[in-house]
């Protein structure tokens, strides 16, 4: 007969799992409402949302990050990457969502259950960032992620149907590598928890054959987040689901999930990397140099400006992922960085789509933002111009505009790692990249307005919460010289707070 | 005002966001009046400055990125307050000499007054990442002057300019990076504080691959052959302005890095490198001299000549001692100053006729004889006839080059004769001979605007050509300091005695 089980409640540490129950309440509480009183307006679960992810935030820097506290059955992890991204995801959150307040109606907007899904993706991230139980971050990336199909097939477009149906497909063949993987390393080690499978390989390192399995445990995994991540070969799928999903969600795509695959995959390869297993270091940078390259060739032959910047985006991630490979304390400080910096520029940018968005395409038959919507955009609404040029400044790594701040210490990390080659590599990656920035620059500034360009067109979804978070944006990107350091300083204290391949 | 480098570095940068709101009619006079008063800021520090002192002065510094060892930190000694005061000089006389009906002249208004602060910028700080910010910022402005103002292909020029120069910086900026992961190495603590990375040791090798990062980055902004296709499309298609302050100013970013960084920070891979250079600019000075002789359009005449002059001022650079670099500094201004005049001179007859190719023009002295004569002083500047401003300059550089190589100098001596030649062809087709075009009949000489633009101009380059020891002595007092700091970090006996060869014949 069974032992029964004696668990005390504090051995629990119930705390660690507060952030996520409050995200998870919260989408509860929208549905409840919805019940109870039907056709509210969406500003009141806009500003709801709003403060539920506040006191998701409160109850997230409320944690304490030092000791790499347990919790929950020792699944979940706090430590100091953990609360950072969470953070980050959060900060990245809320501006967002008050994206969804524009001036025409947009029906998925009208449904409680966008925020509810919302709420829950956010959950979902958040598990998956703070585990090194590959179980945990399984259930939090599939949570997050299946809540995000949802999210992007609800926009009004037929394409956003392909978008979610591609997504997902994509998104279950990389469920699929990340439980073999997974699998993989748990016939070597016996165990699911990262630090415990860290401390079986090290035992195993010598025995023959073992190399065999670390290749399809590690090969598998870094394949499954090469789809999360949309690197190369398996980056395909991503400029169409951005096509397909409306502009603010793209943006928010190119950042949350992303960052959350980062931390992820920090824990995971860097892992293999102080284990000494440098096949896995070399295909990362492999990886990484074919996707800035290949995403930036493509990027130059768009015609769309949102397309264009899917592929933009792709190349930032691929930019990133040399951190990942370089596994030193100064590549993950960078990755946050990054992000931190490019989120409010990247958000930014595809706000600027909104701004624009049309029910019907007005331009072009096939593109909702094609480049000559914003022909001669100077003439007609200099403002306008003036910010999304800075964003594309910004984006192209023109100092001092946000971005750059990211690139200029990532670039600095791998010169410290003594990869001087690839600092070079990526460095004449961000001057091919300016060229395809340079074109939306060269649309708005040095072209005459086409005939359908005019005030009326280009401001149509314009709102006052779309412009303060505009005006958040271009406040961070202008800024950003007086921010790095006191962010630097916090990445900093996160990351020595953090135990890395334990 | 101990904070006066700020005040001349982001006044313009200030007035330009102000300048949006002025009224478009009152634009030009808003321009005019902010470039006069940071030209007066600028001789103001010429007032101030310690001639005497061949270090750096006025100089602030305030942490920005303290975690990263960025800061804001900014000096001037005499190498770069002259090419400061040419700047913001020559940024005043082209706002001047716009025309009244530019379009959108708000908006070139603000894009000038944006470059200006990039320039000044650019030369005054003494942090590498705050210098490449500025270096980086200035394409942008420059980017929007030659693309909505320019000729018919100016998007594709403006384009090309700015990917040619941002692709070649990128290189550099792994340079820089490198150079702090060194000091930091070296010293545990991050900087990019040029100063200090002056007093840095490093070895032969890694002095090697960090003047290669440095030289494509600087290379391509002087430009140094085989790096020069970019600047004749751009001037081709620039608006006057832009050309005047593209050759005047801009290139100069590109030898002033040389002087800046690469000598002092590289001392014995500037010495290894100098035969390398001194071949790519004795190819530089000749083949451009006679691209130049081939052109048929008077503006591309004078951009191949201002690209060939380069090429002696990276001479002198090279040349390692206080002649060759002292007159360098020098020519840079006199190069400014000059090309700047032809430019805007090419700008007036355009204006008035719409073309520039030579065979349209012949026997314009007899209708434009103020501006025939103006051309013709600017155009013995620029050849360098004695009494001239640019006589100064090239004699000293080919005196000090002539230490390094006599084969050397009597081909850079060539080029003074092929630019005589060239120069007066231009001259002799355009403003001599019968007066056959009926076009050219009745054009008018010319006028204030013009005048007040040009006059200066002439005036300074007599002046400096006759008594140019008021900038001299300055520039050779920070140069000859920046030698024996050179010589004192140089490792290798080599180039010590490179250096202090030329220093010993230089008293």
């Amino acid at each position: 007969m069974l032992e029964p089980v004696n668990i005390s409640i504090e051995a629990l540490n119930l705390a660690t799992l507060m952030p996520m129950l409050i995200a998870i309440g919260g989408g509860l509480v929208i549905l409840v409402l919805d019940l109870a009183k039907e056709n509210l307006h969406k500003s009141l679960y806009v500003m709801l949302t709003v403060l539920i992810l506040l006191i998701d935030l409160g109850a997230t820097t409320g944690l304490t990050y030092g000791a790499n506290e347990k919790g929950f059955f020792d699944v979940m992890l706090i430590d100091g990457i953990a609360v950072m991204s969470q953070v980050l995801i959060l900060v990245a959150s809320m501006l967002f969502i008050p994206l969804a307040l524009t001036s025409k109606r947009f029906h998925e907007y009208s449904y409680p259950e966008f925020f509810a899904l919302f709420l829950f993706m956010i959950a979902g991230f958040q598990f998956m960032v703070s585990s090194d139980n590959l179980i945990l971050i399984f259930i939090g990336l599939e949570t997050a992620s299946l809540s995000l199909y949802t999210l992007i097939a609800l926009h009004n477009r037929s394409n956003s149907f392909e978008a979610a149906v591609k997504y997902f497909t994509m998104g279950a063949l990389a469920a699929g590598f990340f439980t073999m993987g997974s699998a993989v390393l748990y016939g070597v080690s016996g165990s699911l928890e990262l630090g415990q499978i860290a401390g079986a390989i090290s035992e195993r390192m010598n025995e023959p054959g073992i190399m065999i399995l670390l290749l399809g445990g590690a090969g598998l995994l870094l394949t499954a987040f090469a789809f999360k991540l949309s690197l190369f070969p398996f980056h395909t799928w991503a400029p169409d689901v951005y096509e397909g999903a409306s502009a603010p969600l793209a943006g928010y795509m190119s950042v949350v999930p992303k960052v959350a695959a980062f931390v992820v995959s920090m824990r995971i390869f860097e892992m293999f990397i102080e284990l000494q297993i440098h096949w896995v270091q070399t295909m990362i940078i492999i990886l990484a140099v074919i996707t800035m390259t290949i995403a930036n060739l493509m990027a130059l032959v768009q015609e769309d400006v949102k397309r264009m910047l899917a592929y933009s985006s792709i190349s930032h991630a691929g930019f990133v992922m040399v951190a990942i490979a370089l596994a030193t304390d100064k590549s993950n400080a960078a990755v946050f960085l990054y992000y931190a910096l490019f989120m409010f520029t990247n958000l930014g940018a595809f706000a600027m789509l909104w701004v624009s968005r049309h029910k019907d395409r007005v331009h072009h038959a096939r593109y909702d933002h094609p480049y000559e919507k914003f022909s001669g955009m100077i003439k007609i609404m200099p403002m306008g111009a003036i910010v999304m040029g800075l964003f594309m400044l910004s984006l192209a790594g023109v100092p001092p505009f946000s971005v750059f701040w990211g690139k200029i210490y990532l670039m600095s990390a791998t010169v410290d790692a003594g990869y001087l080659w690839l600092a070079v590599v990526m460095g004449l990656n961000s001057a091919i990249a300016a060229y395809y920035y340079l074109k939306l620059i060269v649309f708005m500034f040095l072209k005459e307005p086409t005939a359908q360009v005019t005030q009326e067109t280009t401001y149509y979804n314009v709102s006052k919460p779309l412009l303060t978070i505009l005006g958040f944006a271009v406040l961070v990107t202008v800024a950003s010289i007086f921010m790095v350091d006191p962010l630097l300083e916090y990445i900093h204290t996160m990351i020595a707070a953090t135990n890395f391949g334990i | 005002m101990d904070s006066i480098l700020s005040i001349l570095i982001f006044f313009p940068a200030l007035a330009g966001i102000l300048g949006f709101v002025v009224d478009k009619h009152s634009a030009k006079a808003y321009g005019v009046a902010v470039a006069a008063i940071e030209l007066i800021l600028a001789l103001w520090l010429w007032l101030k400055f310690d001639i005497t002192n061949a270090g750096m002065q006025f100089t602030e510094k305030v942490d920005l990125i303290s975690q990263f060892g960025i800061s804001y930190n900014v000096g001037v000694d005499g190498i770069s307050l002259f090419i400061v005061i040419m700047a913001t000089f020559i940024t005043l006389l082209g706002i001047i000499l716009l025309r009244p009906d530019t379009k959108n002249m708000k908006n070139m208004i603000v894009s000038l007054l944006f470059l200006e602060m990039t320039m000044v910028g650019v030369f005054l700080s003494l942090d590498a990442i705050i210098f490449y910010l500025f270096w980086e910022l200035s394409l942008v402005p420059m980017l929007y002057i030659i693309g909505a103002w320019g000729g018919p292909t100016r998007v594709y020029a403006a384009v090309k300019f700015f990917l040619y120069t941002f692709a070649g910086s990128l290189v550099m900026l792994v340079g820089l990076l490198a150079m702090a992961y060194l000091y930091h190495i070296a010293t545990g603590t991050w900087s990019f504080n040029i100063l200090d990375w002056y007093t840095l040791e490093l070895t032969e090798n890694q002095q090697f691959w960090l003047f290669l990062a440095f030289f494509m980055g600087f290379a391509i902004k002087v430009p140094m052959f085989p790096f020069h296709t970019w600047l004749p499309h751009a001037h081709g298609q620039a608006p006057t302005i832009g050309s005047v302050i593209l050759a005047a100013v801009l290139l100069k970013m590109g030898t002033y890095g040389f002087v800046r960084f690469s000598l002092p920070i590289l001392p014995d891979a500037s010495v290894t490198f100098t035969p390398f250079i001194m071949t790519l600019a004795l190819i530089m000075v000749i083949y451009t001299a006679m691209i130049a002789f081939a052109q048929k359009d008077m503006k591309q005449v004078i951009a191949y000549s201002s690209v060939s002059h380069m090429g002696i001022i990276m001479l002198g650079v090279f040349a390692m001692n206080a002649e060759g670099l002292g007159g360098s500094v020098f020519l840079m201004l006199s190069h400014g100053i000059v090309s700047g005049a032809l430019f805007m001179l090419v700008g007036v007859i355009y204006e008035r006729r719409g073309t520039k190719i030579m065979s349209e023009f012949g026997g314009l002295a007899a209708v434009m004889p103020i501006y025939a004569t103006i051309f013709g002083v600017m155009l013995m500047a620029s050849v360098g006839l004695p009494l001239t401003i640019g006589f100064v300059g090239e004699f000293l550089v080919l005196l000090g080059f002539y230490k390094v190589s006599a084969l050397g100098t009597i081909l850079a001596g060539t080029t003074i004769i092929i630019g005589s030649v060239y120069m007066l062809a231009l001259f002799k087709k355009s403003f001599f001979g019968p007066l056959t075009n009926e076009k050219n009949k009745d054009l008018k000489d010319l006028d204030a605007r013009e005048l007040t633009a040009l006059i200066p101009l002439v005036l300074i380059v007599v002046w400096l050509g006759v008594y140019p020891k008021p900038v001299l002595e300055p520039i050779d007092n920070s140069v000859k300091a920046l030698l024996v700091q050179m010589e004192n970090k140089a490792i290798s006996a080599e180039t010590k005695e490179a250096i202090v060869i030329s220093k010993k014949e230089a008293k």
